[in-house]
């Protein structure tokens, strides 16, 4: 059964203003909320792309930068629970090089933003067991602070 | 015993836990004692050799092993093993 992510509205503009800003590389960031009724990501933050190559069409995070993430999400008493970064140019599907290093647990959310501008928002997470993305309901709806 | 900081993504695989405490003179070994105690964890950490995964990077506090002696690289009572995975992907 598919899983459901509940967005904040204003987590959801700061991913498309994110992703149509650095448009036409990819953007990517952390996730983080509460975990303990439902999946509900209240705060994200943005990392720098370090990908070494094409960036309009790869992201890749520093193990640094991902120690960090665990560290703030320990210190404010959030769970990490994803990452989200941009499609430019194509669609918010999680591609086989999405797939290849994707985490359990971890939602994948993705934005599409097609000629500058943030067309669709989707969220992926690998099916329990398997490693096969499974697409999860999105629900903006307006949460509140942690 | 050695610390283990297990990532968000599998505490999942040990009954929540963030931090395990384990024995193991070396890399190898340590991660061979946790996955005895957490099996679940196995297939994420490791792939059908036994050789840990190549989107799964280990640091010895804040040393990357692969600047070290890899797997073999000693582990000492306190020590503190990071398990950090890889967070790639993109579009096409």
């Amino acid at each position: 059964m598919a899983t459901t992510i509940h967005i904040d509205p204003s987590i959801k503009a700061f991913i498309d203003k994110h992703g149509e800003e650095t448009f036409p590389y990819e953007c990517c960031g952390f996730l983080y909320g509460s975990d303990a009724n439902g999946r509900n990501i209240t705060v994200a933050k943005r990392v720098t792309n370090s990908k070494y190559g094409d960036q309009r069409r790869r992201f890749e995070i520093t193990p640094q930068d991902y120690l960090e993430a665990e560290r703030y999400a320990a210190m404010n008493d959030l769970d990490l629970l994803g990452i989200y970064h941009s499609h430019p140019n194509h669609p918010a599907i999680a591609s086989v090089h999405d797939l290849a290093k994707a985490m359990p647990f971890f939602s994948y959310v993705i934005v599409s933003i097609m000629e500058g501008k943030a067309v669709d928002l989707k969220s992926w997470k690998l099916k329990d067991e398997e490693r096969v993305f499974e697409e999860e309901t999105v629900l903006i709806s307006q949460l509140s602070t942690i | 015993m050695a610390t283990i900081l297990i990532p968000t993504p599998l505490r999942k695989f040990t009954e929540n836990n963030s931090k395990i405490n384990i024995e193991g003179a070396t890399i190898k070994i340590a991660f061979e004692s946790l996955v005895g105690q957490y099996e679940g964890l196995a297939k994420h950490l490791l792939d059908d050799k036994g050789n840990i995964r190549s989107f799964i990077r280990v640091y010895l506090g804040d040393e990357d092993i692969n600047a070290l002696n890899r797997d073999e690289t000693e582990v000492k009572e306190d020590s503190v093993i990071s398990i950090v995975p890889a967070i790639a992907g993109g579009a096409a």
